[in-house]
């Protein structure tokens, strides 16, 4: 069986932590804005924007980490005007969201428009190089499927671990969570549940436009339109699936990634060459909305998750 | 800062923020043109002028206009039911799949062939938004994530068909449907000027939405589930049947833009039929207020800014992609001035 072959080759795994890394990015982006008790569907578009940003900054000159940086300041910029429209004004959030997606998105193409008037084939930047990991990369089999990854992948799964530590081990993060649930209690302990949302959004949407440019930065070299193909909206099937917790989001989304290099390989057997390549390719949407029905009974969804607060009404 | 409710808005608080979110948006073009180097009013002079100029641009502006009618309604409909439909796209390709595979592979003559297209394009665009609703009233799934996900797997399934069973033999190896015979096309409404019958159907609809929401049963459990889901419950509304029954109304329209691209202008469904007219249905109905006559108006600003930009970016040098950008920095000030017509913003 082909299936076997796929899966106990080192490249199937290697690939399996690539097609996660954005996910795991962008999901607990999304996490810390619904923990706080804001639905973010900026996501897709400003993933979008990331992917741009980070690459026209290397492009123009700048270092890789310098671009990351760019990457995540143009996402907290868009989820400053998100959290400002649905916080202080407490503005639909699932319109907000959707309007943000809007702006990010033909945002990204005028100005790669603007940059680049003339070109055909997007141009291309050196990305972020494999990393072996000193003798970790050097052990058969585990080394070049799981520890001879770019920086970024082992950045995604280095955010979660700070994103689990600090909502569950510091008073911030206690505070983040509680104004997602019961904000008035936040109000009453004299801290404000609008700089928490508002803090929450933009960092959270910072990660997110990280994770879109993990796609022009690490997984290619070059930007192209519709690349992050509704990735933003698998990411929020991811945090339902998580259950909100990010250890569960990240196993969601090294699962999804398996299937989704399960399929690509599947196409290249002899078997999978009779299947039309689309039922493939509609593998990991379909995965996610089975992922949102198993868990619709199990989870517990944030209590004030999009409930706007307002001051003095209670 | 916190926000206080407004007793008497006033007039000119009615009218001058939505103006004022518009004049904004218009600052926004402006400086998006100076950016790319072009004198901002000589851009919006041809923008104007390139969606109501002349007699082609205008009915250029209308056909444009009316699968956004289609969309803008279906949206309205959901959203008044606090039903967050955002697969209007999905919808529509179901419509237009349906539309050809009845109009091209039956053999009807078009007096017969034309309702049973619409009618069974209608039928299919309802019940790909049953799934996700019956998923959302049964299990509780949320109705945003998966009809977004369902976008993208019947754009999948279209493209599959086009490239196996529905593709166009004399097609040059397009993935394309052959194209509907002559008779089974949506004449224009007036002969020799390139405006088809859809948008007279669409402005049909918009009545007939609008008699639903004012004049019938349904209309009022729909305002009422909108409002309060627990309340309507509790008033003896069958809240789940609405639901079903706002579905179907919001998937059929949404497939009516379908059935109209494909029998009133296009003649045939490729890949590309629709740029986005599912999710800028949304900004359509958001403009209007959800209100279904509005619908019309803001679904032809919304489309005159579209062709009007497609036309400027031809003479000056400035990306099409403005109009996208005008059309979400229009949906996000004009959702914050709606709201500052009945709130002001206090200190403390």
């Amino acid at each position: 069986m082909e299936i076997f072959e796929i899966l106990l080759s080192a490249s199937f795994w290697a690939a399996v932590l690539r097609i996660a890394s954005p996910l795991i990015l962008a999901t607990m982006g999304e996490l810390i804005c619904e923990r706080a008790g804001v639905l973010n569907l900026g996501i897709e578009g400003i993933m979008v924007f990331g992917a741009f940003a980070g690459w026209i900054a290397v492009y123009a000159g700048l270092g890789l980490w310098p671009g990351v940086l760019v990457a995540f300041a143009s996402g907290a910029m868009f989820g400053l005007v998100h959290a400002t429209l649905t916080v202080p004004f407490g503005l639909s959030q699932h319109v907000v969201g959707l309007g943000i997606t809007l702006l990010a998105t033909s945002s990204a193409y005028y100005a790669y428009r603007l940059a680049l008037p003339q070109v055909t084939s997007p141009p291309r930047i050196t990305p972020f190089q494999p990393l072996n990991i000193p003798v970790l990369s050097d052990i058969p089999f585990l080394g070049p499927a799981l520890f001879s990854q770019t920086a970024l992948t082992y950045l995604a799964f280095a955010s979660v671990a700070v994103v689990a530590l600090v909502l569950f081990r510091t008073p911030l993060g206690l505070a983040l969570r509680a104004a997602g649930e019961n904000p008035a209690a936040v109000e009453a302990q004299g801290l404000s549940v609008t700089a928490l949302r508002m803090g929450a959004v933009m960092v959270g949407s910072g990660l997110m436009a990280v994770g879109g440019a993990f796609l022009t930065m690490s997984a290619f070299d070059s930007f192209f339109f519709e690349m992050v193909n509704g990735r933003g909206w698998i990411c929020i099937a991811l945090v339902v699936f998580g259950a909100w917790m990010p250890g569960k989001a990240l196993l969601g989304a090294l699962l999804f990634a398996g299937f989704d290099a399960l399929q690509i390989r599947m196409q290249q057997t002899p078997m999978g060459a009779h299947v039309p390549y689309q039922v493939f390719l509609m593998v990991p949407y379909v995965l996610s909305i089975l992922a949102l029905v198993l868990m619709s009974r199990r989870v517990e969804v944030p209590a004030a998750l999009m409930v706007p607060y307002n001051r003095g009404e209670r | 800062m916190r926000l206080e409710p407004v007793a008497d808005p006033g007039l000119v608080r009615l009218i001058g923020l939505p103006v004022l979110a518009l004049a904004a948006t218009v600052g926004v073009a402006s400086v998006l043109a100076m950016l790319a180097g072009a004198n901002p009013l000589a851009v919006l002079g041809l923008i104007v002028q390139g969606a109501a100029g002349s007699k082609f641009a205008a009915l250029e502006t209308l056909n444009r206009a009316t699968p956004l009618i289609f969309t803008g309604l279906a949206v309205a409909v959901a959203f008044r039911a606090k039903l967050w439909n955002i697969g209007a796209e999905a919808q529509l390709y179901a419509g237009a799949l349906m539309t050809v595979v009845i109009g091209t592979q039956l053999g009807l003559p078009g007096m017969l062939a034309l309702p049973l297209m619409a009618g069974a394009a209608i039928l299919t665009g309802g019940l790909v938004l049953l799934g996700p609703v019956l998923l959302k009233v049964r299990l509780g799934v949320d109705e945003v994530v998966t009809t977004l996900l369902f976008n993208f797997i019947m754009l999948l399934f279209v493209s599959m068909l086009l490239e196996g069973v529905l593709k166009d033999p004399m097609g040059m190896g397009w993935p394309k449907s052959p194209a509907l015979p002559r008779d089974a096309r949506l004449p224009r409404i007036v002969e020799g000027l390139r405006l088809h019958w859809g948008f007279g159907l669409a402005l049909i609809s918009a009545v007939l939405v609008w008699v639903i929401q004012v004049k019938t049963t349904l209309g009022y459990e729909i305002r009422a589930v909108g409002q309060n889901p627990q309340a309507a419950r509790f008033a003896g509304i069958p809240v789940g049947r609405v639901m079903v029954k706002t579905a179907l109304l919001s998937g059929g329209l949404a497939a009516m833009a379908g059935f109209s691209e494909v029998a009133g202008l296009k003649g045939s469904l490729t890949l590309d039929l629709s740029p986005g007219f599912g999710y800028t249905g949304i900004v359509v109905a958001m403009l209007a207020l959800l209100h279904p006559l509005g619908v019309v108006l803001s679904a032809i600003f919304v489309a005159g800014v579209f062709v009007g930009a497609n036309s400027m970016s031809r003479a000056a040098e400035v990306p099409t992609y403005i109009a996208d950008i005008s059309v979400a920095t229009a949906l996000l000030f004009m959702v914050l001035a709606i709201l500052l017509t009945r709130f002001r913003v206090v200190r403390g």
